[in-house]
């Protein structure tokens, strides 16, 4: 069945079952890479894209339920060459090891800043507490959304 | 040999693990974690050269200037592809980015055995080191000859030229062109002074990190060759259990199915589209199942392993003096099974063609894999090719082996198309080695002089090293028809050890009696996690240290300095306490509290210690971590921040598992199958802070630090719960439930 | 002539009626007036036997005061806690003995007339956001044991803010007017036919437990409807159905059945707890178990249940419900069947199916769209079941889709009616306040 979802701005005609979850489509009909499959149970957020600017987790929405609602990745939010603020701010903190779940944790954060661009550390850790990072990244990538934040981080590293 | 053994260790220095009995060392070149490792032909060089003296295995330098450099060594996300870049990079005297750095394909690069147990940077990174000084040197003799001078006189100038006095320079494409790379390296090749360093010790960004960031190709999830096919494994709920009736024909039927591969108990659908294998996948899976293995330990848990048949192990027997005891401590340890938690489920890509099986492989051990894949899949070695490319973090033995084993049967019946097998998170959860669950059992005494009289260690234990290495070491060799044994579990010998790892103190205490119950049948299939036995073993040891401390009425600092005769020991539990404040610390109040531990990581590895304040909530038992201090003395840092990324991770790591972390099962199956059933740490219960200090060693030889801060964590959580509450707790996790039983009703 | 007399006795009248109407107010102003209890100094913790201390704990779990005595991220037992209600907001009050923020002045007797009266230590009438329609069943011995639990907490020194109601809902001497329409007092009776067990639930259940307080249909001024009780209420937005005769399990209530699902939020039988009920099922997994089946002896026996479940099939019509509801087959296809669809692992796990949750056959629809909205937290000690809410990834018209769906495959009950506007109103409710 062809559907149409605007990702990115851009409009694609895709060829897949309606309810095949969004987060096969971006994959592997659309060839983008950021949303990735950590559960496919809705409990892990290494899926998470943006509907309309909402965090929402691919794995579990069907893609017959985008309509014209955008789709937001991480690709959409900046490119290698041109990071965003907060791709940015997790290069700088170097905020990533296994990286797996970088792609997720920047689509949860940065709804976040767009609905509200000077969260409180509560309400920052309170948001991300539906994403997992395994490595135990979590120091650094609250120091990225404290920068873009604006909330200081005070020297805690060396 | 023991106390000697101690004394070298004490006086300090890696230089001092080449130096021990011979069969100790097949174990350090090829990883020391068990594996296969590969056989050493030059003993007298360091790290991987051992193995693989021939220079032009690790360095190719074009006629036009460009440079490759091979490594075993796989990047698994703990940032060593930029580590060894560095490495690279400062021993040629190049720019990183000069640098085309190829790592862990069985076609290219030279066998370095398993990416595992913090060798990288101990083997790969040595080799690295002196492979590239080696060739530096005959760059730098090669320019000599064409000028006719000594090349004393020369230098390089971080631009990939030789420089002479007067300013003359060669580029090294044009040098390389004179030599031939196909010699063995000197041991004593002149390495760069620190003083002089570019890169190494400096923070390079992680060369991995953009793509992460920005959707670039990273993983081997993201590999789209063209024809690929969507597998998924049909299989009972965990390991040890298969579908009574499997729906295949069913399956068979669905949108978009190619094939559906059926082998003895294996089977698999294979499909055009990624959902539409999914959907084949769970018709086929709709049915009960039925374990084949003996029933799993619900009543007793790791004290099962205490009932078992062992085989016994003498770690340490010393006999110094009887010596009066005036404290004695007493006590049972012990952690359960540990399930990896990668965020990614494994997942591998192979392609069977013309006679040949190429395998895309997260595994850590690419060389064993090509090895026991072309054996379960009936081909010569040389005719499978496995190529390392990364996925999430594994942390040890995950689901990757098995993945890419059952990856390379399902395309060897598919000739021609790439097939891509993704294990779910469940069957990752089920089907996975866990880390082992242990128990230990101490005790203890201090004399009156307030000094450890006497030491009784007993540490009980499966293998954890299960790694494949032949065919029977993959769960699938025992499902399809004609079928491989499973070989019988082997421990990993001192110096590194496995369950018994870290259980030979650093400190020097008289009289120790250290056992290793080493028990060789598994209530659960286990296999490597980082940090092997350390973490519980380091968790004992800092714990009845405290103890013992506390009956004593010693500062638990000024305790384990007065048993420790290692400078570097010393130095890096200076550094994290007085970063930490510990002489002005608050007390113990009832709520708050602080605890410190550390341990060396195999007494060869990185030192760390540690010390963290922490709150417990009495009404519910929760833990809060307020911050917590580390130091690390990781020999000369290559990145800085890539050791701290590293040691941040463990300790959030270590946290998760002492606190809530536990692999659970009924009798037929695990029950811990999705991240609601096995919870980790969240953003909201993380620390307030975590510092690392990284010591600062210029020249000093590398010691892996990946693991070296699980072990001192969670032993300086039990401390500060103690110091906080006076509750002292031996059986990981500590749950709100068990945390609140333990201090009891007080306000 | 007539016109003026009629204006004197028309203003006579008023003022007549004026004054009545001051008297009548001055009569119930005084009738509503508490004496204020004279503060104490705080009692020091070890003036309290452990036992009490303990059974007080127990006490304390069985009647859930941490749950709504703590606010996100505050001190157990704290308060600060908001409460929407149809009047308005409250917070709820710190329980910890803190002499100025919290109760730490408060004698027993005061902490008795509390829970009893709904009268706090002041004098001032508490709003029945407090339970005590309940409470005031609680025996003086328990109380006492409640009391000495609490004053040997550690104090935490931070003041509620203040009830944000509609006015005039704001002037407590009205509550004295409730109190008189809805409070009634007296020790739970005894049944001497029933078992201890029975008798001990009732106590439990209609005492601090309060289960009623959201089991139960209140009426316009928010009281229970005691001729109705246990026939189904709200709690923040859900839907507590009912635990009489009409509940509506796909399996008749055992007690070992309730016994599982309160301890441990989940009944192979009958679905996980959700929403409201999570934080009572981990008070109850911390009480001893005898006491759990205490209060499922006598919930089971108002549901008129107590034998083995009948085995009748359970409803699965997939292929119809996906005709009448296309949009909601797919969707369930896409979001739902990865946990709940066959070959899922969680019924590889022994989890329920559909057809077994009480939510899709209850005659509202509410907890569904709740459970669809929001999603489930494991209710004990953080471990359990986990489903992800889908508040932002679905419009209320496709929740609405997918209820209907399930609604018809999972059972065969009428499809339910308005399900887009019930969507949109639990959104709306389980926002927070």
């Amino acid at each position: 069945m062809t559907l149409t979802i605007t990702v990115n701005g851009t409009r694609h005609q895709v060829d897949a079952s309606p309810e095949t979850p969004l987060l096969y489509v971006l994959r592997d009909d659309l060839g983008l890479n950021g949303a990735k499959y950590g559960c496919g149970l809705g409990q892990c957020g290494a899926c998470t894209v943006q509907l309309d600017g909402k965090a929402v987790f691919s794995c579990v929405t069907p893609v017959a339920a985008v309509g014209e609602r955008a789709v937001r990745t991480v690709e959409g939010l900046g490119t290698a060459d041109r990071m965003s603020p907060l791709q940015q701010a997790f290069r700088e903190e170097q905020a990533a090891q296994c990286g797996y779940c970088i792609a997720g944790m920047i689509m949860r954060a940065q709804a976040l800043l767009d609905a509200d661009p000077h969260p409180d550390e509560a309400k920052i850790r309170a948001h991300m507490q539906t994403n997992l990072c395994r490595c135990g990244t979590h120091m650094r990538i609250l120091r990225a959304i404290r920068r873009v934040a604006g909330i200081p981080n005070d020297g805690a590293a060396a | 040999m023991n106390a000697s053994r101690r004394q070298l260790l004490a006086g300090g220095g890696l230089l001092v693990a080449f130096s021990l009995a011979g069969h100790g060392l097949a174990q350090l070149a090829g990883g020391g974690e068990g594996g296969g490792a590969p056989k050493p032909v030059r003993p007298d060089l360091p790290g991987s050269l051992k193995s693989n003296p021939v220079l032009e295995s690790w360095v190719h330098i074009t006629p036009d200037g460009k440079i490759t450099v091979f490594s075993g060594k796989a990047e698994l996300g703990q940032g060593i592809r930029t580590a060894l870049l560095q490495v690279a990079a400062e021993e040629l005297d190049v720019p990183p980015a000069a640098i085309d750095f190829v790592t862990a394909d069985t076609a290219r690069t030279p066998d370095e055995g398993l990416t595992a147990g913090s060798h990288s940077m101990q083997d790969g990174g040595t080799a690295i080191a002196n492979a590239c000084a080696n060739v530096r040197m005959l760059l730098t003799r090669a320019a000599a000859k064409r000028w006719g001078v000594a090349p004393d006189g020369l230098s390089t100038n971080g631009r990939a030229q030789v420089t002479a006095p007067d300013g003359r320079s060669l580029g090294y494409g044009a040098l390389a062109a004179d030599l031939s790379l196909q010699v063995e390296a000197v041991p004593n090749a002149p390495r760069r002074d620190p003083r002089h360093y570019r890169t190494l010790g400096h923070d390079l960004p992680r060369v991995d990190i953009p793509a992460k960031l920005t959707g670039g190709a990273a993983y081997v999830q993201d590999l789209r060759l063209p024809g690929m096919l969507h597998a998924r494994v049909v299989r009972g709920p965990s390991y040890g259990t298969h579908l009574a009736k499997p729906q295949l024909d069913r399956a068979r039927k669905m949108p978009g199915v190619v094939a559906v591969i059926a082998n003895g108990r294996f089977a698999a659908v294979v499909a055009e589209k990624e959902w539409q294998a999914i959907e084949a996948m769970r018709v086929a899976q709709d049915s009960d199942y039925v374990r084949t293995l003996p029933p799993l330990p619900v009543e007793d848990g790791p004290h099962r392993l205490q009932k078992l048949p062992t085989r016994e192990i003498s770690v340490l027997d010393t006999h110094d003096g009887a010596r009066p005891a005036w404290k004695t401590v007493r006590g049972s340890y012990s952690r359960p099974w540990y399930s990896h938690g990668s965020i990614g489920p494994s997942c591998a890509v192979a392609l069977a063609k013309d006679g040949s099986l190429t395998l895309w492989s997260h595994s850590q051990g690419v060389f064993d894999m090509h090895r026991a894949v072309a054996e379960l899949v009936g081909l010569p070695p040389e005719k499978v090719r496995c190529i390392h490319t990364p996925s999430a973090g594994c942390y040890g033995q995950n689901g990757a082996d098995d993945v890419t084993a059952e990856a390379g049967l399902i395309a060897m019946a598919l000739p021609g198309r790439p097939i891509r097998l993704q294990w779910m998170r469940e069957q990752e959860f089920g089907w996975e080695p866990c880390g082992c669950g242990m128990v230990t059992q101490v005790e203890a005494a201090i004399g009156p002089d307030k000094r450890i009289a006497h030491w009784n260690y007993e540490v009980w234990s499966n293998s954890h090293n299960n790694r494949p290495v032949g065919a029977g070491g993959y769960a699938v060799a025992q499902q399809i028809t004609p079928g491989f044994p499973a070989p019988p579990p082997k421990p990993i010998p001192m110096p590194e050890g496995d369950g018994d790892r870290n259980a030979n103190p650093l400190y020097v205490f008289p009289n120790m009696d250290v056992r290793y119950h080493f028990v060789p049948e598994m209530p659960l299939r286990v296999s490597a996690l980082r940090s092997l036995g350390a973490h519980l073993n380091v968790f004992t040891i800092e714990s009845v240290l405290d103890e013992l401390a506390l009956a004593g009425g010693v500062d638990p600092l000024t305790f384990r300095l007065a048993h420790m005769e290692d400078p570097r020991a010393r130095a890096v539990m200076i550094e994290a306490t007085t970063r930490f404040g510990w002489a002005k610390r608050p007390r113990g109040d009832g709520r708050r509290g602080c605890g410190m531990a550390f341990a060396r990581y195999k007494n060869i590895g990185a030192y760390c210690a540690l010390a963290m304040e922490i709150e417990v909530e009495r009404e519910t038992g929760a833990i809060t971590v307020h911050r917590v201090q580390a130091a690390v003395d990781a020999g000369q840092p290559a990145s800085p921040d890539g050791i701290r990324n590293q040691v941040e991770g463990g300790i959030i790591q270590s946290l998760s598992w002492a606190t809530r972390e536990a692999v659970s099962y009924d009798a037929t199956r695990r029950t811990s199958f999705d991240w609601g059933s096995y919870p980790i740490l969240r953003f909201e219960e993380v620390p307030g802070s975590v510092a690392v200090h990284v010591m600062d060693r210029p020249g000093d030889p590398f010691l892996g630090a990946g693991e070296t801060a699980q072990g001192p964590t969670s032993a300086a959580l039990a401390n500060a719960i103690a110091d906080a509450t006076g509750a002292r707790l031996r059986d990981m996790p500590f749950t709100p439930e068990v945390v609140k039983a333990a201090i009891g009703l007080g306000g | 002539m007539l016109a003026r007399l009629r204006q004197i006795g028309w203003r006579r009248g008023a003022l007549a009626a004026l004054l009545l109407a001051a008297a009548a107010a001055l009569v119930a102003l005084a009738l509503s007036w508490r004496p204020a209890i004279a503060p104490i100094a705080p009692p020091a913790p070890g003036s309290f036997a452990p036992e009490q201390v303990a059974r007080g704990a127990m006490l304390a779990k069985l009647g859930d005061c941490a749950v709504c005595h703590t606010r996100d991220s505050g001190r157990p037992l704290a308060g600060g806690r908001p409460l929407a209600t149809p009047f308005g907001t409250l917070y709820s009050d710190n329980l910890t003995p803190d002499p100025e923020t919290g109760i730490g002045t408060w004698s027993a007797a005061a902490f008795r007339r509390a829970m009893k009266d709904g009268v706090s230590r002041t004098g001032a009438h508490l709003y029945p956001a407090l339970p005590y329609e309940h409470f005031t069943h609680v025996a003086d011995a328990d109380l006492d044991a409640l009391y000495a639990f609490l004053m040997t907490r550690r104090p935490v020194h931070e003041a509620a803010p203040a009830n944000r109601l509609i006015f005039p809902l704001g002037f407590r001497p009205l509550l004295a007017g409730w109190k008189l329409l809805f409070l009634h007092q007296g020790p739970t009776p005894t049944d001497p036919s029933r078992s201890a067990e029975w008798n001990r639930g009732a106590y439990i259940v209609e005492g601090l437990g309060h289960c009623g307080g959201c089991h139960t249909p209140r009426n316009l001024a928010g009281g229970e409807i005691r001729s109705r009780a246990y026939a189904g209420g709200v709690a923040e937005g859900w839907r507590a159905p009912p635990l009489d005769a009409s509940n509506p399990a796909a399996r008749r209530w055992t007690q070992d059945a309730l016994v599982t699902y309160l301890r441990t939020g989940i009944s192979p039988d009958h679905s996980a707890a959700a929403g409201p009920m999570g934080p009572v099922v981990d008070s109850l997994s911390q009480v001893p178990e005898s006491e759990v089946r205490a209060i499922a002896a006598y919930i089971v026996s108002k549901m008129g249940g107590g034998a083995s479940a009948p085995t009748a099939p359970l409803p699965d019509h997939a292929e119809a419900a996906a005709r009448r509801f296309p949009e909601g087959a797919v969707l369930f296809a896409g979001a739902c069947a990865g946990c709940h669809g066959p070959g899922a692992p969680m019924m590889g796990q022994g989890r329920p199916v559909l057809s077994l949750a009480t939510v899709l056959r209850d005659t509202e629809p509410t907890s569904a769209a709740q459970a669809v909205l929001q999603g489930i937290e494991p209710p004990v000690a953080g471990r359990g079941p986990k489903m992800p809410g889908f508040a932002d990834a679905l419009t209320d018209d496709q929740i609405a889709a997918v209820l209907g769906y399930l609604r018809a495959r999972y059972t065969d009950r009428p499809d339910w009616k308005k399900l887009p506007a019930t969507v949109a109103k639990a959104r709306k409710e389980g926002a927070q306040p």
